[in-house]
């Protein structure tokens, strides 16, 4: 409990309250040069990614030349519905992918000034472990229930920061205590099912902030929580990322999630990127049919009751050999022949960091 | 019911429009440990619920897990024993009946469950599954019951011809209305919708979400409807009842108490719930609550909410909060918050400062266009309706330069056509479009 604030906070049973100008600044990522490589002005930049899944029924090209890149302390939403493609670039970038029957096929992710795609397994497992943390939808299926919570986090602070256990378990009580585990040093004993899910999420957070890493995949990870733990575990998520700097790519299917946390989002359908800008653009004048429609079929609070939802008809298509043509295309309301006949590029659309993958809002196109 | 709620779909007036009444609702479970299986404790899931669903309204039912939500939705049409109270269905007492009286009171209520996977026999055909219900209560039989399943698929929107289909062979949102359509294959006048779309991808929510909203237009139907999102439940619901720990804590109808709820808990679960808008985001005031929901085995004493409370805090722990358990009190006409200090409670800003009903969404086409070419945008006054704004885009571009190709058949649908058509015949504005797309 070495931080006065968090401790105090850990007492009371209040609430925090964020007034409307701090609540979320839009944080420009502020770069540290020191932190960074020469030559390398992106944490991640990932380039051409193709993953595909080889299975009996045929090659399912769950993602499918997706290229994005992530700057220092930067948190990029990464949105779209089951199937799209969103974990299994989470999973390509940690090259956690189950092999069979999936299979990275093309393309290259460098971290931090490092090709990932050419690390052999243990120095892969160093990435892995101090410089990438994992936080994933279920902390229940990610801890291992026979261990310890303090057992579990002073696991990788021993292996890769190379601390004495002493040194390792006031590190693991420092950490707990700052993602709001209250008696932090009393509960090192405890195992996971003795932590409810909130609780077991933030030890979760701690142990993917232990080695203090540069970049953090967040894959859905408040989707198993309660409404009001959920506000908890953002607010956790996004002040320990500013606070340690940390870059985060958050996948997750709320759109009201990725409002709130990022600066920047891609928009997947299908396994590729079918809109990317800043969150402002995005969310204030999104380019592509899909995106629309995801704004268009979700209720709202701010809803003027009785109006009825506008829907996307039919279901995403099966990525087994999928046509040269628009992927949303048999879904868009919007469509025309020219969207049957060639599968648009992902381009700009005024704005530098904006870009979409659609015929019609291209300039030359029927919505421009 | 009153001058306050005039798009309340429910029957206004007095109790006689009540379809059902619940009085003090209670369910316990025993909690029971160690080889002789002793009963340690009492799990109060409901713990004294009152309140009644009005018939042809939809009564919305939020909260976190383990509130209880679940269990009332259950207990009301007697699939859990209540331990305590009455439920009165169409002033028929349910608890005091005898199996078989029940059993014919079930045709009347129905349920939908929200694991679309979990519900349905992986080795029945849809049209055994759909079809049962109607064998247990003798409705029909022969080539009038293969119709009536072939009715019900369509009502439900899906192709009748996969009556002899597997669960296995559907998508999540197929697999839920056929779960809709077993319901509605009784005929009943009351549905409980136990999240129903929870387990479901956006995109599909909204499809199963609309296709309820039409059946209950339709055939005149009454629902309790379970969710922890409370968008949704506003989205669908005349009233809405907020539970935590077994109790209700807030009720109301949703455009009221959410533009300004008289609960703390009700704030708070508001301010937490994210607004797909950055802007409103950073607006907002939150409200982050300490630490986890307290057990329903040993609840706090007074109210319940109060070792979470936010307002207890701000009003310096006052005593009755710890001691005296407050009844739900009626503020205003429908709406009624449990506090003792619900006033106070109302004159707060937290957790709905964000809360600003617009009839054109951000970031939706006709809010992006209005963004990208005001020149169009110019054309639709503030005031119209988003149909209206929506057939500039959906429908042939009107006075634009793209002229390519759909000048001809442009006129010939011109934005009247889609603009007169109300929001429900989207699906057919949407296909007209697509196809006068094809021709050209």
């Amino acid at each position: 409990m070495e931080t006065s604030d968090d401790a105090a906070m850990d007492e009371a049973p209040t609430i925090i309250e964020v007034s409307p100008d701090d609540a979320r600044r839009v944080h420009v990522p502020v770069e540290t040069p020191t932190s960074r490589p020469r030559g390398a002005e992106k944490l991640l930049k990932v380039t051409g990614l193709s993953t595909h899944f080889f299975t009996p029924d045929g090659v399912v090209q769950a993602v499918d030349d997706v290229s994005f890149d992530l700057g220092y302390g930067e948190t990029l939403g990464l949105v779209g519905e089951s199937g799209c493609g969103k974990s299994v670039t989470a999973l390509s970038i940690a090259r956690l992918v189950p092999d069979p029957p999936g299979k990275i096929i093309a393309g290259e992710i460098v971290f931090d000034g490092i090709d990932v795609l050419k690390l052999n397994d243990d120095e892969m497992r160093v990435l892995r472990g101090k410089e990438i943390g994992f936080i994933f939808q279920d902390p229940l299926t990610s801890l291992n229930p026979t261990l310890t919570i303090g057992y579990q986090i002073a696991e990788s602070i021993r292996e890769h920061m190379g601390l004495s256990s002493n040194a390792a378990t006031d590190r693991v009580v420092e950490l707990l205590a700052k993602v709001g585990i209250p008696r932090a040093r009393d509960r090192l004993k405890d195992y996971p099912h003795q932590f409810s899910g909130g609780m077991r999420q933030r030890v979760m957070i701690a142990i993917a902030l232990s080695c203090d890493p540069k970049l953090i995949l967040a894959d859905e990870p408040t989707t198993a929580l309660d409404v009001t733990i959920q506000a908890q575990i953002l607010e956790l998520i996004q002040r320990l990322s500013d606070e340690f700097h940390t870059a985060v790519l958050m996948i997750t299917h709320d759109l009201g999630i990725a409002a709130g946390m990022c600066d920047r989002v891609n928009v997947m359908y299908a396994g590729r990127i079918a809109e990317t800008g800043t969150v402002d653009e995005l969310f204030e004048r999104p380019r592509m049919p899909y995106s629309w429609g995801l704004l268009d079929s979700l209720p709202r609070l701010d809803d003027v009751r009785g109006e009825r939802l506008r829907t996307i008809e039919g279901l995403p298509p099966i990525l087994i050999e999928p046509p040269d043509a628009c992927r949303f295309e048999p879904r868009c309301r919007f469509a025309r022949d020219r969207c049957r006949e060639k599968e648009p590029e992902l381009t700009l659309r005024g704005d530098t960091l904006h870009a979409a993958r659609c015929w019609a809002t291209q300039p030359d196109g029927w919505i421009p | 019911m009153t001058a306050t709620m005039p798009e309340t779909g429910a029957a206004p007036g007095s109790g006689e429009s009540d379809l059902i009444e619940v009085e003090d609702l209670k369910v316990y479970f025993p909690v029971r440990a160690g080889i002789f299986q002793g009963q340690i404790g009492t799990v109060k899931a409901v713990d004294g619920l009152t309140f009644e669903i009005r018939r042809g309204e939809t009564l919305g039912l939020v909260g976190e897990s383990g509130c209880g939500k679940s269990t009332t939705g259950r207990a009301l049409i007697r699939l859990r024993e209540p331990t305590e109270g009455t439920v009165r269905f169409d002033g028929i007492d349910l608890v005091k009946l005898k199996p078989e009286a029940l059993r014919k009171m079930r045709r009347r209520m129905q349920i939908i469950f929200q694991d679309p996977y979990g519900s349905l026999d992986p080795r029945m055909t849809v049209g055994s599954i759909i079809s049962e219900p109607i064998d247990t209560h003798h409705l029909a039989s022969g080539a009038a019951k293969k119709q009536r399943v072939a009715d019900l698929l369509r009502i439900v929107g899906l192709d009748p011809t996969y009556i002899s289909r597997y669960p296995h062979e559907f998508s999540g949102g197929q697999r839920q209305r056929i779960g809709v359509a077993r319901a509605l294959a009784v005929e009943p006048e009351f549905i409980v919708c136990d999240e129903p779309i929870s387990a479901l991808d956006v995109s599909i929510q909204a499809q199963v979400l609309n296709l309820l909203t039409d059946l209950r237009e339709q055939l005149g139907l009454t629902y309790l409807f379970i969710a922890h999102d409370l968008s949704v439940v506003k989205h669908i619901s005349d009233r809405v009842a907020v539970m935590y720990l077994g109790k209700i804590v807030e009720i109301g109808p949703p455009d009221i108490m959410y533009a300004n709820p008289g609960h703390p808990y009700t704030r708070a679960l508001l301010s937490a719930v994210p607004v797909p808008d950055p802007v409103l985001e950073r607006k907002r005031k939150r409200v982050i609550l300490k630490g986890d929901v307290p057990s329903p085995v040993n609840p706090p004493e007074g109210c319940r909410f109060h070792t979470r409370c936010w307002l207890y805090e701000q009003l310096g722990q006052p005593e009755q909060c710890r001691t005296i358990d407050p009844p739900v009190r009626i503020l205003q006409g429908d709406h009624g918050a449990a506090c003792h200090f619900a006033e106070q409670a109302l004159q707060s800003d937290v957790g709905v400062s964000h809360i600003e009903m617009t009839p054109v969404r951000r970031g939706t086409p006709e809010a992006a266009l209005r963004a990208i070419r005001p020149e169009l945008a110019g054309a639709m006054s503030e005031s119209q309706t988003v149909d209206v704004a929506e057939t500039v885009i959906g429908g042939p571009p009107v006075g634009s330069e793209d002229g390519d190709g759909t000048g001809g058949d442009g006129t010939s649908a011109p934005a009247t056509g889609d603009a007169s058509a109300s929001t429900a015949a989207d699906d057919e504005a949407s296909t007209t479009g697509s196809s006068d797309d094809r021709t050209t």
